[in-house]
């Protein structure tokens, strides 16, 4: 083990993120604001998560860091490192073996139970932030429950481009009261936020937490006459064959043809375990 | 190292603090992302009178930084030496409380601790109730974190009942019983049982 | 058959052992020691202990070496390291009128109590490239005076005692403390007089020589300039006393400003602060300039519309840790966002030329 405290954070910030923590799940949807502190990577790199799995974990976890779905992206790895050091807890690449999972970007495709955690990194909490700038007045907004404002903005996507034109970061309601960003993750994962697990969200360097206790209702924003749609590449993956995964594209030559692979690595490879094969994979060994 | 009694005021801490800290602050999340579920905490070994579950919550949750209140029924010189030597929060009174701690009775009125601002709904006050059982429940709850129904034994129903009634804000509930605890979170809501 | 991209720690470890070859440069050129960097590169030092709010020489120049001469990086270092030490307490403020000044000038009087005192400045050197210093840096001793054992008074004192600048009440309120709590707005002058002094020197210096321009002029005056060592005494309450635990480098400057009054202040002189660890000059007046002109509300003036006066503005953007983290993050993986766009710039694409075509038809048919 290492010369730091377990799970790098000392005690005093420990308490102060859990109190936030509590927060959030009391109020789903609300962003509590807590004194995120510097940490040894760089604010925009994970460090609300970070901090908010430092907060969370138990020695007797067994804990998963993916990055667009994928265990094995650099920042992935670097997090999931910095975790093995500072906190000697159990990790795993398997989604159904993991007791915490740090996300950037990505709901893991398989179904997650009542025993899991899920951490997403946050870059800006704010749905709100994008049509006004200023915390003094989203603050307000969210208060009021004045949301006008992101109707107006989808309503003028459909009337200008025919659609409403957000692919990721789709904003959703929380139980009926708060207006939330679910991260950057695709729109093909906003239905699985309502989910068995508990869902914690920090924001680093926004010195924001929020939650979502599990089964609360979320639903994506939308209208009668133009329903959410949670889109994906309409391919099947290259590699397993599933339908029912979102795809990563990747360009294969100079030609510029392409494969759509799933973008949940551990998904692809327990399909393929399982004996799947797409158009472009092998049979396993 | 000889073992210091749970009387003075500097025994009955974790002796593992990290390791215990974050297994208690496990189950207290637990407790209430899923209210009506019934969690063990151990680690803390608060003065008598209190109870280990409200003990390992004090000390998971309070520091310097939280203004603690103390009911009649539990507020004693060995509490407060048992506290500030722990965690260091300083003692205040209701209205100014992150965490109130007591039987139901000596807390109320549920009406003097902070239930937040519309802009901060988590500028507010967290209960720990001390109770004499967890047990039967007295209350049918829906809301966050509960799949269809749950059920909860609360020590009045009506008072929690209003208490929900102005979500987003409010208090938030921990009910502690021996080395075990339950929650409930201002956004559930709740029925009297059938 | 196409494998997926393996092996991201593998590459990560490669990476930064390159990294750390390269920041050892040629091995036939001697390493640096902390000490050269503390001695030789002392500003740089300073900047990294300013900004990186630790004041520690050594361990700012182990910062420097370590991230190869890049101080937002070295501040970074810093930061981080900052936030894992324990905090003992607070010491009591510290009095910068008792402060055993290297450097002290004022713009507003040609000479005052204390004297105007140069010191150690690059102010009116010419800026000529010294050739003789590249193959030999050893100089002669500089002339020595008795130092002065008299107090230096602050020139604001003066203008106080004619009560024609504004008086500053005295507070013993515990002042906010950013790395503690989330900042909030309105931040309060406590808070932003904190974010300004660890703010990046570049992006409080832009704002600042806006002000001089014009959005939000303020007619500063640089009062005073002091640069010197100030006692940091701790109360001990075991004690019941405060005793002298270190000494630090300070750089204070006060503005003048001209104020005309206002609905509710008589026309009188007002004030901008820079307060700033070590001899950082530059960021001291760029920090009161900023201080100024934040102060707009409080002393009734308009609300210009100038990115100087607003403070949400201001603080969310200066730090420039923050601000580095997020630019940069922009580098990482964001594929799963890009082909949820591409998917959807395709489908509104193929839609446009559906209507496209369905409008040229019904054209045709007409």
């Amino acid at each position: 083990m290492s010369d730091y405290n377990f799970a790098y954070l000392d005690e005093q910030t420990k308490r102060m993120i859990r109190r936030a923590i509590l927060k959030g799940l009391a109020v789903p949807g609300y962003q509590v604001p807590f004194a995120s502190r510097e940490m040894p990577m760089p604010y925009g790199w994970g460090t609300g998560g970070v901090q908010v799995t430092a907060a969370t974990l138990v020695p007797e976890d067994s804990l998963k860091v993916i990055d667009q779905g994928a265990d094995d992206t650099t920042n992935a790895v670097s997090i999931r490192k910095f975790f093995e050091r500072t906190a000697g807890v159990a990790t795993t690449e398997e989604t159904t073996k993991a007791s915490v999972i740090q996300t950037r970007h990505r709901i893991p495709e398989a179904e997650l139970s009542e025993d899991q955690i899920l951490v997403y990194q946050v870059p800006i909490p704010e749905p709100l932030r994008f049509l006004e700038p200023r915390e003094t007045e989203t603050r307000k907004m969210h208060s009021l429950e004045e949301y006008g404002l992101m109707h107006v903005k989808l309503y003028e996507d459909i009337s200008q481009h025919g659609d409403i034109a957000t692919a990721y970061a789709y904003p959703v309601k929380v139980e009926e009261r708060y207006v939330m960003d679910p991260s950057p993750i695709p729109k093909f994962d906003n239905p699985k936020l309502e989910m068995a697990a508990i869902q914690l969200f920090g924001a680093g360097r926004e010195q924001r937490i929020y939650a979502l206790p599990p089964y609360t209702r979320v639903v994506s924003l939308d209208f009668e006459d133009y329903p959410f749609e949670a889109t994906k590449a309409d391919y099947p993956c290259d590699l397993c064959a599933a339908e029912d995964s979102y795809l990563d594209e990747v360009i294969l030559d100079d030609a510029g043809s392409r494969m759509f692979v799933c973008s949940d690595t551990d998904y692809c490879r327990s399909r393929r375990a399982e004996g799947h094969v797409g158009r472009l994979g092998e049979e396993a060994a | 190292m000889p073992q210091l009694t749970e009387t003075t005021a500097y025994g009955g801490g974790f002796s593992a603090p990290a390791q215990q800290a974050a297994q208690a602050f496990r189950a207290a999340m637990t407790a209430l992302a899923r209210p009506g579920t019934l969690q063990d905490i151990a680690g803390g070994s608060p003065p008598a009178g209190i109870s280990p579950a409200a003990g390992g919550l004090l000390l998971t949750l309070c520091d310097p930084e939280t203004g603690v209140y103390l009911a009649p029924d539990v507020d004693s010189p060995e509490l407060r030496a048992w506290l500030a030597f722990h965690t260091g929060a300083p003692i205040v009174a209701a209205d100014q409380a992150d965490f109130a701690l007591g039987s139901w009775a000596a807390l109320m009125p549920v009406g003097q601790y902070r239930v937040g601002t519309s802009e901060y709904p988590d500028r507010s006050a967290t209960l720990i109730v001390e109770m004499a059982q967890l047990i039967p429940a007295t209350a049918t709850l829906t809301g966050p974190g509960i799949k269809e129904r749950a059920e909860l034994r609360l020590p009045d129903v009506a008072a929690c009942q209003a208490n929900a009634k102005q979500f987003p804000l409010g208090v938030d509930f921990f009910f502690t019983c021996g080395g075990q605890l339950t929650a409930l979170p201002r956004s559930t809501t709740i029925l009297p049982k059938e | 058959m196409y494998v997926a991209v393996k092996g991201g720690e593998r590459a990560i470890d490669n990476a930064h052992a390159w990294l750390a070859e390269e920041r050892r440069g040629d091995t036939n050129v001697a390493e640096l020691s902390l000490a050269q960097i503390r001695e030789q590169m002392s500003l740089a030092v300073n900047r990294v202990m300013a900004e990186g709010s630790l004041y520690d020489p050594d361990l700012a120049a182990l910062a420097i070496k370590q991230s190869r001469g890049d101080l937002i990086e070295a501040i970074f270092l810093i930061r981080a390291y900052r936030t894992t030490l324990p905090r003992f307490g607070y010491s009591a403020a510290v009095d910068t009128g008792a402060m055993t000044c290297d450097r002290r000038i004022s713009a507003t009087f040609k000479d005052a109590p204390g004297g105007q005192v140069l010191g150690p400045t690059f102010d009116y050197t010419h800026r000529l490239l010294d050739f003789k210093l590249a193959a030999d840096g050893e100089v002669p001793q500089a002339p020595i005076a008795e130092p002065r054992m008299e107090a230096t008074p602050h020139i604001t004192e003066f203008l106080q005692g004619e009560d024609i600048i504004e008086r500053e009440p005295a507070s013993d309120a515990t002042p906010g403390d950013l790395t503690r709590e989330p900042m909030s707005f309105p931040a309060g002058r406590a808070v932003r007089l904190q974010s300004l002094a660890r703010g990046d020197e570049g992006f409080i210096l832009g704002m600042a020589y806006s002000t001089q321009r014009g959005y939000a002029r303020n007619h500063a005056f640089v009062g005073e300039l002091r640069i010197g060592k100030v006692p940091v005494e701790m109360e001990i309450p075991e004690l019941g006393f405060a005793i002298e635990i270190g000494e630090v480098e300070l750089t204070e400057c006060e503005t003048v400003n001209q104020f005309k009054g206002s609905k509710t202040v008589p026309p009188q002189f007002t004030r901008g602060y820079g307060l700033v660890f070590g001899q950082s000059e530059r960021k001291s007046i760029a920090m009161a300039l900023v201080d100024r002109a934040l102060r707009w509300e409080e002393l009734g003036e308009d609300n210009l519309g100038a990115a100087a006066q607003d403070e949400e503005f201001v603080l969310s953007h200066c730090d420039n840790i923050q601000a580095t983290g997020f630019l940069e993050h922009i580098k990482l993986p964001h594929y799963v966002d890009f082909q949820s766009e591409l998917e959807l710039v395709r489908k509104l694409r193929r839609e446009a030329q559906e209507l496209a075509e369905q409008m040229a038809t019904q054209e045709a048919a007409e």
